[in-house]
């Protein structure tokens, strides 16, 4: 019995988890993110340090938590501290070296913003806010931002700058990677099947394309499995 | 030294219609039965302060408690908006509310300078975003390197008030599990309320407990299970399906009323 093909959606989970072969250490928040980093502990990097805004640091979760806060992640973690150290000893000081990160809008120099859509006194759509995000983005040496590819989320000019983007490394959406060359994102992957337009279509700036993008490797089947046998427990 | 008394007492006693209030617990051992009394006691044009506003905040602010909400993540963990939230600075209902915005960082380093009782704490951060404009930071020239920080001003809540799962009979209480920043909070205010799962003859140290002595708190009261549907580490679960079903049930005003008044406000009557 063959699988069914990849979506789009556990495509991105499954890039997403790959970037984190061979890495230490991950600073997560709660979805898509936290399904790819465990993920990846199942398949490419069985040690790797899951840090969780809670104050839980190698935490080793068996579901996806639905919460940073879920009681599973203080009962598997090797240590929980509180925010205050969270932030300034373990976040500001570079120790928790990749960072995933979402958000509502991304602009060509990866900043990013969750705080509001429309004028900030008068909001149109009132977004959480900042949380972690910003520190994490300037504490963390290398930063991942996973979010859905579509001109709303991937726009010509912020309404909010929240997070900056300087230590952006890799974009990756539904369609494809863009990474930063001259600090401004460029696509360089596509995932299979998808098009350079499709991808120019869903993202308001004049994208700009590297020379040679190449297709993501489809998933294997054991990326495949494991992702499925995750979600499902 | 802390006294132990009712929950109703030990909000009556401390909150005050105007007070600035925080009401902590960062994922974990949020005091929802505290945050219920000071509703059902009718209190009212409070600053509420917490990092999270979570489905207790929702709440408060959807029956008009609050003037102001000092905050670093409004939103409902894991499932998507807080919609009373959303409501009362997208439409301003049912009042329109003052926002002091944050980062979890500087909210953190707020409480931490609140309790050494300084006037402000010194972080990276906040440069090149668009909240300097919007919030209370200032630029900062280290002393000794030049290096140009920023500094954030202490939170000092009139009253902080948090859920630890054990207390004696002395009012010296213990938490475990995600400690987030109650300990802190509590040292920054003027006065404290702690409410616990249990009182105990004495208390035995757990892994990774944070005690917090009798003698820098005001009110000790009993709340069983009163961090649901949060948690309290070994003694409750979170109940993750109600996090969910408050997305229904708080999109809608109306809805959202007849909830409170049944689940929340009634007990006043009763």
């Amino acid at each position: 019995m063959s699988a069914e093909p990849a979506t789009s959606g556990e495509l991105q989970t499954i890039v997403a988890a790959r970037s984190l072969a061979g890495k230490r250490s991950c600073f997560i928040g709660v979805g898509r993110p936290s399904t790819a980093a465990l993920l990846a502990r199942m398949v490419h990097n069985p040690e790797l340090v899951l840090v969780y805004e809670s104050g839980t640091i190698g935490a080793k979760p068996y579901h996806v938590p639905l919460s940073i806060g879920d009681g599973e992640l203080a009962e598997t973690a090797d240590l929980v501290v509180s925010v205050p150290e969270m932030f300034n000893y373990w976040i500001g000081p570079g120790r928790v070296q990749v960072a995933f990160l979402g958000a509502a809008q991304v602009d060509r120099h990866a900043n990013l913003n969750s705080t509001v859509i429309g004028d900030y006194d008068h909001p149109r759509t009132r977004l959480p806010g900042a949380g972690g995000a910003p520190e994490i983005a300037t504490g963390c040496a290398e930063v991942v931002v996973i979010a859905p590819h579509g001109r709303r989320t991937f726009v010509e000019q912020l309404d909010f700058t929240t997070t900056r983007g300087d230590r952006t490394t890799l974009v990756i959406t539904d369609l494809g990677v863009l990474e930063p060359v001259d600090g401004e994102l460029t696509l360089t992957t596509l995932h299979p099947g998808v098009t350079v337009e499709q991808v120019r279509e869903a993202t308001a700036w004049e994208l700009k394309c590297a020379d040679n993008v190449v297709v993501s490797e489809a998933p294997t089947a054991r990326e495949l499995s494991a992702l499925r046998e995750l979600v499902s427990r | 030294m802390a006294q132990l008394v009712s929950l109703a007492e030990a909000i009556a006693e401390t909150v005050h219609d105007g007070d600035s209030v925080a009401l902590e617990g960062f994922t974990h051992l949020i005091p929802f039965a505290a945050g219920h009394e000071v509703l059902r006691q009718g209190r009212t044009d409070l600053e509420l302060i917490r990092m999270t506003p979570d489905l207790l905040y929702d709440q408060m602010i959807g029956v008009g408690a609050a003037r102001k909400l000092v905050f670093s993540y409004g939103g409902n963990p894991g499932v998507g908006s807080l919609h009373r939230f959303r409501d009362a600075i997208e439409h301003e209902w049912p009042r329109a509310i003052e926002i002091e915005e944050h980062s979890h960082a500087g909210m953190a380093n707020r409480y931490v300078a609140g309790a050494a009782k300084l006037p402000f704490a010194v972080m990276r951060g906040y440069t090149g975003t668009d909240l300097v404009a919007h919030t209370r930071v200032k630029p900062i020239t280290c002393p000794f390197t030049g290096e140009e920080l920023t500094a954030v001003p202490a939170l000092n809540p009139d009253v902080t008030i948090v859920h630890a799962q054990e207390a004696d009979r002395q009012g010296n209480v213990q938490l475990w599990g995600i400690p987030g920043v109650q300990k802190e909070a509590v040292l920054a205010a003027g006065a404290s309320v702690v409410t616990v799962e249990r009182v105990v003859d004495t208390l035995e140290p757990r892994p990774g407990g944070v005690v917090i002595p009798g003698w820098v708190i005001d009110y000790v009261a009993e709340a069983p299970q009163g961090s649901r549907p949060s948690y309290a580490l070994g003694i409750t679960e979170r109940d993750n399906d109600f996090y969910k079903e408050w997305d229904v049930i708080s999109r809608d005003r109306e809805q959202f009323s007849a909830w409170m008044d049944e689940h929340v406000l009634a007990e006043l009557a009763a």
